[in-house]
């Protein structure tokens, strides 16, 4: 395991997060939730790295040539299936935010507190 | 090897499946697939029961295609079950059973998508109990996500549904984000998915700061679903605003799936490793308590009836986790049986809730006043159920407090009981004067806070119009599941009963050898030393006790208006709860920022203190 692409996940994951915080506007709000979840990706596929290996299909290469772990690599498309069900369905409250109260600003929606 | 396991899980995605691919044959026919959602519940708790009652002599462990582990390592993907695991699952089922029940008749029209919806949550929240893979963990924990998320907005025409969904969808898949982060950093450094290969591994290794890195990432997610503070805020704006039946199943079991999460990751995983139980205790201790109040606070002042009921889940909350956190089995067990009682007398309140929203068309306590006086069945459950949930003995929900207190008692830690007393008496005191006000139009009509009177303005009713009658359909449930509070109280033997699975549940090394090596490892049949889980004289009159206080203080605020002498110096805007209820804002920005700073606060505390 080597310390880049940590570094690279930590920095995509506190990216994310203050643009969740700071926004304003919901669609950029939710893009920064996917930014968040990029981050995982990072993570995955760098747990599995190896330096040189081929990828993991073994095909046309002799069985014990070194690979990438492909575990991670399906966690990772998981991952990706699981971000397009909930963006597809955060984008879909937003188009009703915009549709019945024409406004996508995540303060204007506020119902209830306190 | 028993595929019945299984098929909890399949059932209902299969059942939601066929229902999608049907739905042009089958649009129109809201009968069937009403039914079709009923009976698959049903079905789904009777196997669970099943299960539940077979595991009691030891846990079983599924492999899916047979994928069976070898010398030690995990191939394929389990579901590994022990009777509190089932148990659970089991009563997610019945829930969603008798909220589809209650759905006959209160929907006027419904989407075919509710009933897909409320099928695909359930299999995300069986699944979530029994699988045993870290990773499944997290795809179950989304599946039951996403369907909750899009059943809370299902009535997407009011400004809160947007609001409450939203806050509700964004927190949690960041919670959920950063648990996945954890197991990604947990599989890095043991090249396992699989619950007790993992723990196997740390035990050996020994943990290092990575590994409490990834402990608490995967409990963040945790933490945010269970509702604990300072994660806890999106709870009440999604509650407010989903519908009834929907309510029944976020309150009464996906807040404790969050906290079952913490004890099973913590157990299968960490427990027996990471020592420091000082320090884990303490923590998590200090977390349940401080969520015990702040719900009760916030749940007392509160007039809109849902959000009211949303509070009080977050104080019973921090109640569990009070009591998982003081890591024994009879410490266990009190949440265990809590859980069950809570999650009964629960969905019983909101039920009557709905009735009333179904026959009056609101959720204001102020406006509701007196109006209730005609639903008198209604009342009665009501009423019932909210002895239930001010821990009146002998509902379970006393049952599993006392233990919880007894064993904090046990261990010099009287605080918890103090706290305990404090939070039922005003979660009591706020239910029983909904009751007493609306159901029996005692005292007067709270004063008009000019902020709810708004909130409930804008709160339109569920069915179309105000009805004459309340089908048998909504108010049967309702008494049934507060009656089931009660039974299952008086149930003889489950205290002991129940401590011998939690000690199970915490048996890491047995759930290594049943999972990894597929022995049977038999439940312990005593506990040794005894600790007792009767209940003693001492603890019925605490109980009634509090209950009394919690009737008078009751009283107190129906008749606040007539006691000039007491009023004075506790005038409305000076309460308690008034400088911290700027926190709860209502805007997802501010819970966001207070998920980075509770998750900085917990492994801070963790990370720099075990090593």
């Amino acid at each position: 395991m080597q310390f880049f692409p940590f570094a690279v996940m930590a920095w995509i994951l506190a990216v994310g997060l203050y643009g969740i915080v700071t926004s304003r506007h919901l669609v950029h709000q939710i893009v920064c939730l996917i930014v968040v979840q990029s981050s995982t990706y990072v993570l995955l596929l760098g747990v599995g790295y190896r330096r040189g290996a081929a990828a993991p299909y073994f095909y046309d290469i002799p069985v014990h040539t070194p690979a990438v772990d492909p575990v991670v690599q399906a966690l990772a498309l998981t991952d990706v299936v699981v971000e397009a069900a909930v963006t597809a369905l955060l984008l879909a409250f937003a188009i009703q935010a915009q549709k019945r109260f024409g406004t996508l600003d995540p303060q204007e929606l506020v119902q209830f507190k306190g | 090897m028993d595929p019945l396991l299984a098929l909890a899980t399949v059932l209902p995605l299969l059942m939601a499946a066929s229902i999608s691919a049907l739905n042009i044959v089958l649009r129109g026919q809201r009968r069937v697939l009403d039914a079709a959602a009923i009976v698959t519940g049903a079905a789904v708790a009777a196997i669970l029961a099943v299960i539940t009652v077979r595991t009691t002599g030891g846990d079983e462990v599924y492999w899916f295609a047979g994928f069976r582990p070898s010398h030690g390592i995990a191939i394929g993907i389990d579901f590994a079950v022990g009777p509190l695991s089932a148990g659970l699952a089991c009563l997610a089922a019945v829930l969603v059973a008798a909220a589809m029940i209650f759905s006959w008749r209160y929907f006027e029209r419904v989407a075919t998508y509710y009933h897909v919806l409320m099928l695909t949550f359930l299999a995300g929240m069986v699944g979530f109990c029994l699988t045993g893979d870290i990773f499944d963990l997290f795809v179950w924990f989304e599946l039951m996500g996403v369907s909750a998320y899009a059943l809370t907005a299902y009535r997407p025409e009011e400004r809160g549904s947007l609001q409450g969904a939203l806050n509700f969808a964004i927190t949690n898949s960041v919670g959920a984000y950063l648990s996945l982060a954890g197991i990604g950093i947990i599989y890095g450094r043991t090249g396992a998915l699989n619950m007790a290969q993992i723990g196997r591994h740390i035990a050996r290794s020994g943990p290092d700061r990575l590994v409490v890195v990834a402990f608490v990432l995967i409990i963040t997610g945790f933490l945010i679903k269970g509702a604990i503070v300072p994660f806890h805020f999106w709870l009440a704006d999604a509650h407010a605003v989903a519908p009834t039946p929907v309510c029944v199943l976020l309150s009464g079991v996906m807040v404790e799936l969050g906290l079952y999460g913490i004890a099973r990751v913590y157990w299968s995983m960490f427990g027996y490793s990471l020592g420091h139980r000082a320090v884990i205790t303490g923590t998590f201790l200090t977390l349940g308590l401080l969520t015990a109040v702040v719900g009760a606070l916030f749940c007392f002042r509160e007039r809109h009836l849902k959000r009211l009921l949303a509070f009080s889940t977050i104080s019973h909350a921090g109640m569990f986790l009070s009591g998982i956190a003081l890591l024994t089995p009879l410490g266990l067990a009190g949440p265990a049986i809590s859980v069950a009682g809570h999650a009964l007398v629960k969905a019983a309140l909101f039920l009557c809730v709905g009735i009333v929203l179904h026959r009056l068309g609101s959720v204001n306590e102020t406006w509701l006043h007196g109006r209730g006086r005609r639903l008198r069945v209604t009342g009665v459950v009501f009423t019932l159920a909210a002895l239930g949930l001010a821990d009146l003995p002998p509902f379970a929900t006393f049952r599993g407090k006392g233990l919880i207190e007894a064993t904090g008692s046990s261990h010099g830690m009287a605080l918890i009981s103090a706290v305990f007393i404090v939070c039922s008496v005003l979660v009591g005191a706020a239910v029983l004067r909904v009751a007493g006000g609306v159901f029996y139009g005692l005292g007067d009509p709270p004063s008009e806070d000019p902020q709810m009177a708004a909130e409930a303005s804008e709160e339109t009713s569920e069915t179309d119009e105000a009805k004459q009658r309340t089908p048998l359909t909504m108010i049967v449930p309702a008494a049934v599941l507060a009656l089931g509070g009660l039974a299952a109280g008086l149930l003889p033997g489950l205290g002991s009963a129940v401590q011998a699975a939690a000690m199970r549940f915490q048996d890491q090394a047995a759930y290594n050898a049943t999972v990894l090596s597929g022995a049977h490892v038999a439940h312990p049949s005593a506990v040794f030393p005894p600790e007792p889980t009767g209940i003693t004289a001492t603890d019925l009159a605490t109980g009634l006790g509090s209950v009394a206080v919690a009737l008078l203080l009751a009283f107190l605020a129906l008749y606040w208006q007539r006691l000039p002498l007491l009023r004075r110096g506790f005038e409305p805007g000076t309460g308690l709860v008034q400088p911290i209820r700027r926190f709860q804002s209502g805007v997802v920005n501010d819970y966001v920022t207070w998920i980075v700073i509770g998750v900085a606060c917990v492994g801070g505390a963790l990370a720099f203190t075990i090593r």
